[in-house]
């Protein structure tokens, strides 16, 4: 009878601690609502399936995928914590990204640049909420949709809402299609959303697409050289992609290390999802400052292109200032969707694909900024 | 914009409305509509399912 009892007892104590901490079961929900959001509106699923199905792993009582020896937390430190995952999915994006309509049309870097005006605006916020620098620095990177470099710099500056800063940077980045033509509308007429862009590409050599990616090693590293480990993967990729003669290296990065690093990055940064880490006001607040930046990088963009159509004869569709963000190609696809949403016949795909790739070195550039100034 | 034609939805001899598609765009792994400027009768298809085409060139003409 003592053996049933104690029988009985072991079968419910996760039932009965699960009951005292309803906590793990708001995380649970929350991980089943990023399942949803994966499986059945397909936004970034990559990432938010491992990312959904771990939160409810490591919110069940006494998990066993956490602790010193859990999985879960052996992947996290020698993936997260020492910044590898990260740097290896940049090495994949990096063979993903052709600079092509960038090298053809090189003034359109500076939308990249412009478009990071959200990550500082973000960081002076926080600050001035109360947020300790390394925090409100995490928190800034956000706004670049940036999902590898936000977790780069927020465990490279000890962040404690890292989480936080995860689910916020790959959830943004997931929801441009929705945040973006919001913002984007809300700063721009419908005369300018019209404006058609001549497209006169001038070839680009194959020299220069393989230099390409040494240069702004050298660049970037002499700028900021915090930002050369994401700059250099980042690169190296992009170099394998285009130094033609190792495609396979090449289309190996893009999908088979992307993939691999993918399933463990979503499944280990859930280490960051359990309850008590996640359920604080100051998450909320985290969250709701990245949504903020991710929308005044959108603005940025956009009003720094009006700035620029105040002085050339030749406009520029301030919708693709807007691209220049980190989420390579879901910006540029959306300014595409809404130039043909108000004008049939309006094509600035490629101004804004080139603004889109720019807004990837840039944000990466920002973010050795912000390390190298804090660090 | 530079690209591959991925479909067309018409032949020549077709009526077409303004704003009809005519053809599928595919650039940048993003599918775009090409669609009829004014309405008329498709005149030619200058272009094939799966040709690469470039900024300036002629897909189809409407008389």
């Amino acid at each position: 009878m003592e053996i049933l009892t104690t029988a009985a007892d072991v079968l419910t104590a996760g039932i009965v601690a699960l009951a005292a901490e309803p906590g793990r079961l708001v995380m649970m929900v929350i991980g089943c609502v990023l399942m949803y959001l994966g499986i059945k509106k397909e936004y970034e699923p990559t990432l938010l399936v491992p990312m959904g199905l771990g939160t409810i792993l490591v919110n069940i009582p006494s998990s066993g995928v956490i602790g010193e020896t859990g999985p879960f937390q052996i992947l996290f430190d020698m993936g997260i914590e020492t910044e590898l995952f990260p740097l290896l999915l940049f090495i994949g994006i990096g063979a993903m990204i052709d600079f092509g309509p960038l090298l053809s049309s090189p003034f359109l870097l500076i939308f990249g640049a412009a478009a990071q005006f959200g990550i500082f605006f973000v960081i002076i916020v926080a600050t001035l909420l109360g947020f300790d620098i390394a925090d409100a620095a995490s928190t800034g990177i956000i706004a670049a949709a940036d999902g590898p470099t936000s977790i780069f710099v927020a465990n490279s500056l000890g962040s404690k809402y890292m989480g936080a800063i995860m689910v916020a940077a790959y959830s943004y980045m997931a929801l441009v299609p929705i945040i973006q033509p919001i913002a984007i509308k809300a700063c721009t007429t419908k005369r300018e959303r019209r404006i058609h862009m001549n497209y006169n590409p001038r070839a680009v050599s194959k020299t220069s697409k393989v230099l390409f990616p040494v240069i702004i090693c050298i660049i970037a590293g002499l700028i900021a050289p915090a930002s050369l480990p994401l700059v250099g993967f980042l690169m190296f990729g992009n170099l394998l992609r285009e130094c033609g003669v190792l495609d396979s290296l090449s289309k190996s990065a893009q999908n088979e290390l992307v993939n691999l690093i993918s399933i463990l990055l979503g499944l280990c940064v859930s280490v960051k999802m359990e309850y008590h880490d996640f359920l604080q006001v100051d998450t909320l607040i985290v969250m709701a400052l990245g949504l903020v930046g991710f929308v005044m990088d959108t603005v940025g963009g956009v009003m720094f292109a009006k700035l620029l159509n105040l002085f050339r004869k030749e406009k520029i569709n301030p919708m693709v200032g807007a691209a220049g963000i980190s989420a390579f190609p879901m910006s540029s696809r959306v300014v595409q969707r809404l130039a043909t949403e108000e004008d049939p016949q309006n094509f600035i795909l490629m101004q804004a694909s080139a603004a889109n790739v720019a807004g990837q070195i840039a944000s990466v550039v920002a973010g050795g900024l912000v390390l190298g100034l804090l660090m | 914009m530079p690209g591959t034609i991925l479909d067309i939805h018409v032949n020549v001899g077709d009526t077409v409305e303004v704003n009809q598609p005519v053809m599928v765009l595919e650039a940048m792994k993003m599918e775009s509509e090409i669609v009829a400027e004014q309405a008329g009768t498709i005149a030619s298809i200058n272009v094939a399912k799966g040709d690469m085409v470039n900024p300036g060139d002629l897909l189809f003409s409407i008389s």
